[in-house]
């Protein structure tokens, strides 16, 4: 917790934007360690997955466009700090009526979660409680999560993608490309890194993982070939209409299994009609929601890293 | 022991406010996304040490077991970064763009462009 904090200040204090983006790479990976510790194993893996790999990435391809140094002049930071220290203190004074650290009286721990705990198993029949609160008591809320990113996607294509200047890009050599060592171990990696994707994918129901984890972890070995072989060449290999197509598909399903279990005659998203039995018809929908999620984010996060990464190649090239 | 039974949420105000700092007083656009993640994973941290329960375990089923930490704020938090990343990218891609349009994503440069402009137009 008090390393949290030391990066956190320096990451205040950094002009660098550079050293910030590390800051905040270092920021994350410590914070999914301190998420292991609390035994949030399932948000573990996503924050190591999205804050130190995929969101670090995205602001230093961003730094390329805009600059790596941030201006001296701070704006009235005498106010600013002043504002922080008063909030802050409000927000402590506020901390005093709040419950001991993991009593287990705490009203966060006798609402509707000892439900979850005790019933998954026999409603759900399936280990990991995250997955089954996800998928099924809350999959209303998830298919909404679903939908923002899915919408966030569009809003990034419609401000970098369509409102393109310019000729088509040639084939530049990718900024790494020179490193043999690397390229020849990521070709190793990169289809580790795929499997390994689908097995958190398919085996989220009794360990930590589940679509998001492995649309992250998928969409990051893209990441990885983009960076090694060009950003061109890993756009023809995952074809962009068909990445697109497959971002829509993945909402689709999951919308499709509520109105699918609506015609059966249940609730939207209400699993248990969907086979002869209930806890058949949970593992079926929750299994094919988890795809609809898994196929959305890892498709999202591919197209949003190749539509910055040929920004900068493009503006690179006016420039020059 | 009841100093030690609050530091948690402490570390949390503490993470929380240098993030609403550093949107406040910098003026670059990308850091003030930075300070807004800081402040976004500050969050997350509450919502997870308010899951905890001593004494428990990760909750995933087993007979060994049968005390587990809360999993709804897992939930919710899992959900919460992958969202977050996405709009965090959609600021960035707006960042993008203004330093395309106004060749700057210092705060006041922009103001002053967008100043220059009104007065030229009148």
């Amino acid at each position: 917790m008090a390393f949290l904090a030391i990066t956190a200040l320096s990451l205040a204090f950094a002009k660098d934007l550079f050293a910030s983006v590390m800051f905040t790479g270092i920021y994350s990976l410590l914070s999914a360690a301190f998420f292991v510790l609390m035994d949030a194993v399932d948000v573990a893996f996503t924050e190591a997955a999205v804050g130190a790999g995929i969101s670090t990435i995205l602001m230093l391809t961003t730094i390329t466009m805009t600059g790596r140094y941030e201006n001296e002049k701070r704006y009235h930071p005498k106010i600013a700090l002043i504002v922080v220290v008063i909030t802050g203190i409000m927000l402590i004074f506020g901390t005093v009526d709040m419950p001991a650290f993991g009593a287990d009286t705490a009203p966060a721990q006798v609402h509707v979660a000892p439900y979850y705990i005790m019933q998954s198993g026999e409603d759900i029949d399936i280990p990991n409680i995250v997955t089954s609160v996800l998928a099924s008591y809350r999959g209303f809320d998830t298919f909404g999560e679903v939908v923002v990113v899915f919408t966030a996607l569009i809003g990034v294509l419609g401000l970098l993608e369509f409102s393109r200047k310019g000729s088509e890009l040639g084939n530049r050599p990718a900024p790494m490309f020179q490193h043999k060592v690397l390229r020849i171990v990521s070709k190793i990696l990169i289809p580790a890194i795929m499997l390994f994707a689908l097995y958190v994918q398919f085996h989220g129901e009794y360990s930590p993982g589940g679509g998001f984890q492995a649309g992250v972890i998928f969409a990051s070995s893209i990441i990885l070939y983009a960076m090694l072989f060009g950003v061109e060449q890993a756009r023809k290999a995952v074809s962009m209409p068909v990445t697109k197509i497959l971002a829509a598909l993945g909402v689709l399903i999951y919308g499709s299994v509520g109105v699918v279990s609506m015609l059966n005659g249940g609730n939207f998203l209400n699993y248990s009609v969907l086979a002869e039995n209930d806890i058949t018809g949970q593992h079926v929908g929750i299994i094919i929601i988890e795809l609809g999620v898994g196929i959305t984010v890892a498709t999202a996060m591919i197209l949003i890293f190749l539509t910055f990464a040929r920004r900068i190649g493009k503006n690179s090239e006016e420039t020059a | 022991m009841s100093f030690l039974e609050q530091y948690n949420y402490w570390v949390v105000i503490f993470l929380m406010m240098s993030g609403f700092y550093i949107v406040i007083a910098h003026g670059n656009l990308v850091k003030k996304l930075m300070g807004l993640t800081i402040f976004q994973t500050s969050v997350f941290i509450l919502y997870i040490s308010i899951s905890k329960v001593i004494g428990g375990t990760a909750p995933i089923l087993d007979d060994k077991y049968n005390v587990y930490s809360n999993p709804l704020p897992h939930v919710l938090i899992l959900t919460a970064i992958v969202v977050g990343v996405a709009t965090t990218a959609l600021g960035l891609a707006l960042a993008v763009r203004i330093k395309e349009a106004y060749g700057t994503i210092e705060e006041d440069a922009i103001q002053e462009k967008d100043l220059q402009q009104e007065g030229s137009t009148e």
